[in-house]
């Protein structure tokens, strides 16, 4: 078996806790998990705040401002579906509500740096499937 | 109590390692289990205990059947990806310390050539769920992505070059040369490393691990049950497992650098009770050059930010001031998870590792590194 040889694009399998997660973005917004509780975000989606262990939670509206912690640009064709995207940068991004993402830079490799602030655009890729990415802010 | 001191390595073995074995994956860590059980001169059915990898496809059973094993006192899973043959051996240790059985199989094997890479597991493991989900739709799929934003952070924060990772990847392979078993044996340069195509930037192809088929396997034994064994006995003074903050996402680790070996080392060392400078040879995991460097910093022989210029100084050759993979490492030898690595280390305080064996090796440390940066750490001695 060898991933080359999975044409179809992997699509993500929302769970019970990330389902709002995934539907926020559908609308173009970005929302995390928050503890009912304490008041935690958190992300990725999960059952329980580690700071209070509680398992009740709501979706917090995230203002999608951030900076760049860091990045990869990938040149090897990893998957046959991003094979002509090659090469595309993905940056790490410290939300400034705290908590973290991974997604698609939509500008140039000789522009990222540490600490660069960006925001979060919302891309339609698929049916039903929307995804982030970021650009200079 | 502490598990220094609390059981041994008895044996060791491994198979031809290759780009197509035409062997199963089964019958690979059958071949590899019976060389380690051979060289510490037991028989199949001395095997009262077995720590079979998780995700490769062969449980306890499997030896149970082949070997005729009439009582399997203990079985367990550590799966910590490439730091689960260490673990393996803590969790064995603990097994033969506490009396639970005398001998524990310790195998890994693949056809990770020839089969299925290590990527395409990972839509499928439990401990890839969160990537899986989150980040595979957006492009990131492999090891080598997974790992080059730490690996890019580290060089915008320190100065960290393409040129330190270079050293790594040469050394290692300078070792593989005079190893024997080692896939690649032809010279590499620091040129060759630099000219070699990007993979996941920073990372390039020489500084990514070998995709090999072949397996390894040692045996853990109670020290009163290795004493009239064939082969003397290399003891375990300290051992330790960490997990990483945020151990499924990396993306989501507050200290992007950090990894679980910056947890466990300073564990290790403590139950070791010896010094970095009593340290004669080391076997760091190496799936990638970047990943060395980092945990060269964790386990304390330079300051976190120092590994480039640590490694760049020719500490990890053979007349350095840490031989490190004499064997050729993932980089070069075979991508056998590391437990390549504790058989290298065990020949190596045998005094048994031929041309690139480090001079009166009495202590040495082998590393262990997996899914998200989970470590694991072994300091291990002459018995």
């Amino acid at each position: 078996m060898n991933i080359d040889s999975l044409p179809a694009r992997p699509r993500p399998t929302p769970t019970e806790e990330s389902q709002g997660y995934w539907q926020a973005l559908r609308e173009h917004r970005l929302a995390f998990q928050q503890c009912a509780d304490c008041g935690k975000l958190r992300h990725y989606p999960r059952p329980m705040c580690d700071a209070c262990w509680s398992m009740k939670s709501i979706w917090f509206e995230s203002s999608g401002q951030g900076t760049v912690v860091s990045w990869t640009v990938a040149h090897h064709p990893f998957h046959l579906a991003f094979k002509s995207q090659t090469p595309y940068a993905l940056v790490t991004v410290e939300l400034e509500d705290g908590v973290r993402m991974h997604a698609p830079w939509r500008g140039t490799v000789e522009s990222l740096t540490l600490d660069l602030p960006v925001r979060v655009v919302f891309e339609g890729v698929e049916d039903g499937l929307t995804l982030p990415a970021f650009v200079a802010a | 109590m502490s598990l220094h001191r609390s059981g041994v390595i008895s044996g060791v073995g491994e198979t031809r390692y290759s780009k197509v074995s035409g062997k199963s994956v089964l019958a690979l860590h059958l071949e590899a289990s019976l060389a380690a059980i051979s060289d510490a001169g037991l028989s199949p059915k001395d095997i009262d205990g077995v720590i079979p990898y998780a995700g490769l496809g062969t449980i306890a059973e499997d030896y149970v059947i082949n070997f005729g094993i009439e009582d399997l006192r203990f079985s367990a899973h550590t799966p910590l990806g490439g730091a689960s043959p260490i673990a393996a051996v803590q969790c064995a240790l603990a097994a033969v310390s506490s009396g639970i059985c005398r001998h524990v199989l310790i195998p890994l094997a693949r056809n990770g050539s020839s089969g299925g890479r290590i990527s395409s597991l990972m839509e499928e493991a439990p401990q890839f769920r969160a990537v899986g989900e989150f980040e595979l739709p957006i492009g990131a799929f492999a090891p080598a992505q997974l790992y080059a934003p730490m690996a890019r952070r580290h060089m915008e924060l320190y100065g960290t070059t393409s040129q330190h990772f270079a050293e790594v990847a040469v050394t290692t392979r300078q070792h593989a040369i005079l190893n024997g078993r080692a896939m690649m044996t032809k010279p590499m340069t620091l040129d060759d490393h630099q000219a070699s195509r990007m993979i996941a930037d920073p990372l390039r192809l020489f500084d990514c691990s070998l995709e090999s088929d072949g397996g390894a396997a040692l045996v853990v034994s109670r020290a009163d049950c290795a004493r009239d064994l064939r082969q003397p006995p290399i003891t375990v003074l300290g051992i330790a497992e960490g997990h990483p903050d945020s151990p499924t996402a990396i993306t989501q680790r507050a200290d992007l650098v950090h990894i679980g070996l910056d947890k466990a080392a300073p564990r290790a060392f403590a139950m070791a009770g010896v010094s970095h400078d009593d340290i004669d040879v080391a076997e760091i995991y190496d799936c990638f050059t970047y990943v060395v460097i980092r945990q060269l910093e964790a386990l304390g022989f330079c300051a976190r930010g120092e590994g480039g210029p640590f490694v760049a100084s020719g500490a990890l050759r053979l007349d350095g001031a840490l031989p490190n993979n004499t064997h050729g490492g993932l980089l070069s030898q075979a991508h056998i998870g590391g437990l390549n690595h504790i058989v290298e280390l065990v020949r190596q305080l045998r005094g048994e590792a031929g041309a690139a064996q480090v001079k009166e090796a009495k202590v040495g440390l082998v590393t262990g590194y997996g899914d998200m940066g989970d470590g694991s750490i072994a300091i291990m001695a002459r018995a």
